[in-house]
């Protein structure tokens, strides 16, 4: 997968912003189904939720957090790049997108932990 | 080899990708190591010294013309600027032919395809005056100009068609190249084709194919930004298409 000729900072922009869109996909069908369970199973959930706590499952939520900033701030990116005039900046932008990224999810895991 | 190139000459170690379109094998020479050798200098002394049956092209030698691209080291290079120092990794070269398309023989590609998408891209000028007609006065500094000038100095190596992973996923996708031709053209205020223009670079392999990779602007040996020139031809594809003209 990673060529030489891919060996350039956006072109890492997009491979990352591709996997948080598919660990997002995934993540999904399980996030819908333990909403589910506050309306039909309420024991069920709140077991769930209990298991949650444990700390190996915050690095995990971390994880989550990192893909799901990651990708809102990739995707603002690429709609800049695409309907707002060209900048020579994109490098910058790009890392910015996963400074902020990286921010958002050490925000999370301080408090939550 | 160590003889005829003398005891004391440093020597690079070269593969060469050799074959045809059904097939083909890195192929393994010693070169003599010079002072700001080139990448075309090294292909040139394989085939004058040790193998002329080693098929290659190019033409100019400085930079003009766009035919001697090749996959050096596993990224697209011009061959004739491109310094061996530069690029030598362990004193180490991999010359290949150019990703994405069909290769002739050796490190010869046919380009055909490559310029049709030119053609599909509507990249031709249609004039919209006759020659009976004043000549129409453009100021360098308007903005359609200034996105023309920004474009217009492709050579058509190719290197951005091999650098783009879009085109290894979906070869019917025009390319970098051709959508930065169709760009300097929908910005040419004297071309009267531009809704036949808009329509062919949005087709299905067109324009909105593109996933801003920036491989093309990476690798561009003349500082061409065709994914600006993209995401130029994305903005007036999307207007043209909510006020009804495609």
């Amino acid at each position: 997968m990673l060529k030489p000729h891919r060996h350039h900072p956006l072109w890492f922009a997009f491979i990352v912003h591709r996997l948080s869109g598919v660990c997002l996909a995934l993540f999904l069908p399980a996030h819908f189904y333990v909403l589910g369970l506050a309306l039909n199973n309420g024991e069920s959930l709140d077991r769930f939720l209990h298991w949650t706590e444990h700390p190996l499952l915050r690095w995990v939520e971390f994880g989550l957090v990192f893909c799901l900033a990651v990708h809102m701030f990739g995707g603002v990116r690429l709609l800049a790049l695409e309907f707002m005039p060209w900048s020579p900046k994109q490098k910058t932008f790009a890392a910015l997108a996963a400074a902020l990224s990286l921010l958002v999810a050490c925000l999370f895991l301080l408090r939550a932990t | 080899m160590a003889r005829r190139l003398g005891l004391h000459q440093e020597v690079l170690q070269v593969n060469v990708w050799r074959g045809n379109a059904s097939g083909g094998k890195h192929c393994h020479y010693e070169v003599p190591s010079l002072e700001s050798q080139t990448i075309l200098d090294v292909v040139t002394w394989i085939q004058r010294n040790l193998d002329p049956k080693l098929s290659y092209r190019f033409a100019c030698r400085v930079g003009m013309c766009g035919t001697c691209a090749m996959m050096v080291n596993g990224k697209p290079r011009w061959t004739c600027r491109t310094h061996v120092r530069k690029v030598l990794d362990n004193n180490t070269l991999t010359i290949e032919p150019l990703r994405n398309l069909p290769v002739i023989k050796d490190l010869a590609c046919d380009m055909s395809e490559f310029f049709d998408k030119w053609d599909r891209a509507q990249g031709r000028f249609h004039p919209s005056k006759t020659r009976s007609d004043d000549v129409v006065r453009i100021p360098p500094t308007s903005v359609h100009r200034t996105q023309v000038d920004a474009a217009i100095e492709c050579i058509n190596c190719a290197i951005c068609y091999a650098a783009c992973d879009v085109v290894q996923w979906n070869p019917d996708y025009l390319g970098p190249a051709a959508l930065n031709r169709a760009w300097t053209l929908v910005n040419d205020v004297r071309d009267n084709n531009q809704t036949v223009r808009l329509r062919a670079v949005s087709s299905d392999a067109g324009c909105h194919n593109c996933h801003s990779h920036q491989s093309c602007t990476t690798y561009c040996p003349n500082e061409i930004n065709p994914t600006a020139s993209i995401a130029g031809l994305k903005r007036a594809t999307a207007k043209a298409t909510l006020s009804g003209k495609i």
